[in-house]
């Protein structure tokens, strides 16, 4: 135990000094370059490092995995697009794709709406209250999607007929006179989709509140006091005033969300292990390599959810410009 | 009188309560876990945890839960090797993320702008999308050179850095254009070098971004479990024994929730610790 925290240690303070190291290494060199030169070479110095990773662990693998996807489940061997038949012809494949739609239809939406609700509320009261309450809903940010799983096992619990509940929603169906029911095996309308999305709906509804409460503080007085002057409700005030201005935030909240979800994965794992109906695009890539090891099959599951990210980053690369140009 | 009633209104009984509430039912799977963890086996096994509030005196309160798991199931192992995972997989992205920040804020180079638009692309990216060929390359490394980034902690420095690096430069990047530009030429003036001005002037200004950097990819890495299965199987972390005790109900809920508990540990602690910083440095990135 001693041997293993020691070598955690060294471990630790090996790998931070090496890299210290190597920054200054280069600039090192920099230094001893005629002075032109530095002037041109000195960011490439400190950009080294960083350029290297993402080309060679970002970059480049991501190329790989689109021309993996033509080939057969050892990766030796080029098929076509017989991986991307397959898929496509493949029923249990739409069905994973509905999931996806579903969890991005409903989870990013429900989770600004959320926290929009709950920012509306906490910045009403006085900053104590306020603290406290923000505090506890925006707590579950630090909590694993595994832990998570653990703690929503508890709710959706189900248990043989005749023992003790000790799931609390089984036992809540109970106390209003219905029957026990195994949560996660109904996939009638999506409902143990719908039931893990709610997990992440907890998760995620502190951080939309944090960033969306501080944008709604930063909503001008003049202009509410203007449309209060003019007679306006809190209502109308909320949905013609507020809204449109903080509307940015809300924006990249929603995206930020919605990036997360197209590949959520874990909580899949942990709570169903994708079955009755639940798998998703990240958790069949999973399914695919890890436990087919099919690298032809998996790196095509990845190559679709990849150009389904597209318009995303197109979306982001977008706003960053019209940021940069109000710089 | 009229001051009374203008201070009760103010003070926003039904908002108060309603937020009471709301706070209440998001707490009730947390308090679940945390109760089922003090409980015995047979006790988690034949009743609710909520019995166990409405009868704290007759319920039998006991720590065998967390002594199985760290002993038998070795949670104290995976609490090290996560650790050890964590700590240079938040430390090393900050490091090369803040020299390329760097770069990109005050240094003038060909192609600037492209460049920062490619790695605002980048950030969207899952890491999913770049696994299999990662895994094969390290693979091939290891069959021509032997050295092996496979199965420890390198690897996983490696991955977590790499993937963070987009979000990491993005952030860092915005809030050193706010840093004022007149102090760092001012500096350059004085005969300072550009490391020095790095490490003297810059990354100390930087701070409140570094925070809720550092804090966002703490929390990350900490609760990962995708990488750390992949890249140091032989050292597991506690999402993957969590996950193990998942698939061992027969032993019980109280070992789960046990499990549970101590992996929520460090990241809640570091999570109120730091809450301030954390929500500075998210909101601060943003321009509206």
């Amino acid at each position: 135990m001693i041997q293993d925290i020691l070598f955690g240690l060294a471990s630790i303070v090996v790998g931070i000094a090496a890299s210290y190291g190597v920054y200054w290494g280069l600039d090192q060199i920099v230094n001893r370059l005629p002075d032109a030169l530095q002037k041109k070479v000195r960011a490439w110095a400190y950009l080294l490092p960083a350029a290297t990773l993402l080309i060679l662990v970002l970059f480049v693998p991501l190329i790989m995995t689109f021309v993996y996807s033509f080939m057969n489940s050892s990766g030796k061997k080029w098929v076509g697009f017989e991986n991307y038949i397959e898929l496509f012809t493949d029923p249990t494949f739409f069905s994973v794709l509905l999931n996806n739609f579903l969890w991005i239809a409903f989870v990013p939406a429900l989770t600004v709406a959320s926290g929009l609700f709950v920012a509306t509320l906490t910045n009403q009261v006085g900053p104590i209250r306020e603290k406290v309450f923000k505090s506890l809903i925006f707590m579950p940010m630090s909590i694993s999607f595994v832990s998570a799983a653990t703690i929503w096992g508890f709710l959706y619990a189900n248990v043989p007929p005749g023992r003790p509940e000790i799931g609390l929603l089984n036992a809540l169906v109970k106390v209003f006179g219905g029957e026990p029911q195994p949560w996660m095996l109904i996939s009638e309308f999506r409902l143990n989709s719908f039931l893990l999305m709610i997990i992440i709906i907890w998760l995620q509804t502190g951080f939309s509140m944090v960033l969306i409460s501080a944008a709604i503080k930063g909503v001008p007085e003049e202009t509410i006091e203007a449309a209060r002057v003019d007679g306006a409700g809190n209502i109308q005030l909320f949905w013609k005033i507020v809204l449109p201005q903080i509307w940015g935030t809300v924006m990249s909240v929603f995206i930020t969300v919605v990036i997360g979800v197209m590949k959520i994965f874990d909580i899949v794992l942990a709570m169903t292990g994708g079955t009755f109906d639940t798998s998703v695009l990240g958790f069949q890539f999973y399914q695919e390599y890890f436990l087919n090891a099919n690298v032809g099959r998996a790196s095509a599951i990845v190559a679709v959810l990849t150009v389904l990210i597209v318009p995303l980053m197109i979306i982001q690369v977008v706003t960053f410009r019209r940021q940069e140009a109000m710089r | 009188m009229n001051k009374t009633l203008a201070r009760i209104r103010d003070f926003k009984i039904g908002t108060t309560l309603l937020l009471i509430l709301l706070v209440g039912i998001w707490s009730i799977p947390t308090i679940g876990l945390l109760i089922t963890a003090f409980r015995d086996r047979t006790a988690a096994d034949t009743s609710g945890w909520w019995e166990a509030i409405a009868s704290p005196m007759t319920q039998e309160w006991t720590l065998d839960a967390f002594a199985k798991v760290l002993s038998v199931d070795d949670m104290f192992g995976s609490f090290i090797n996560t650790i050890v995972v964590t700590v240079p997989a938040t430390v090393l992205p900050l490091l090369i993320a803040s020299m390329a920040a760097y770069a990109f804020t005050f240094l003038e180079f060909k192609g600037r702008e492209i460049y920062f638009a490619t790695i605002v692309a980048l950030m969207v990216i899952p890491l999913q999308a770049a696994l299999v060929p990662v895994v094969r390359g390290l693979r091939f490394i290891k069959e021509t050179t032997g050295l092996s980034l496979m199965g420890n902690f390198a690897g996983a420095w490696l991955v977590h850095s790499a993937f963070a690096l987009p979000l990491a430069i993005y952030i860092l990047r915005n809030y050193m254009m706010t840093l004022p530009v007149a102090l760092i030429e001012a500096a350059r003036i004085d005969g300072a070098s550009w490391w020095q001005i790095f490490w003297r002037l810059v990354m100390p200004m930087s701070v409140p971004a570094v925070a809720s950097f550092a804090i966002f990819q703490f929390l990350w890495v900490w609760n990962d479990y995708l990488i750390a299965f992949i890249f140091v199987d032989s050292k597991p972390v506690m999402t993957y024994r969590l996950l193990r005790l998942l698939g061992q109900y027969g032993d019980g809920w109280q070992n789960v929730a046990a499990g549970s508990f101590i992996s929520l540990l460090v990241p809640i602690i570091v999570f109120f610790a730091l809450q301030r910083y954390f929500v500075r440095g998210l909101t601060a990135g943003s321009v509206k």
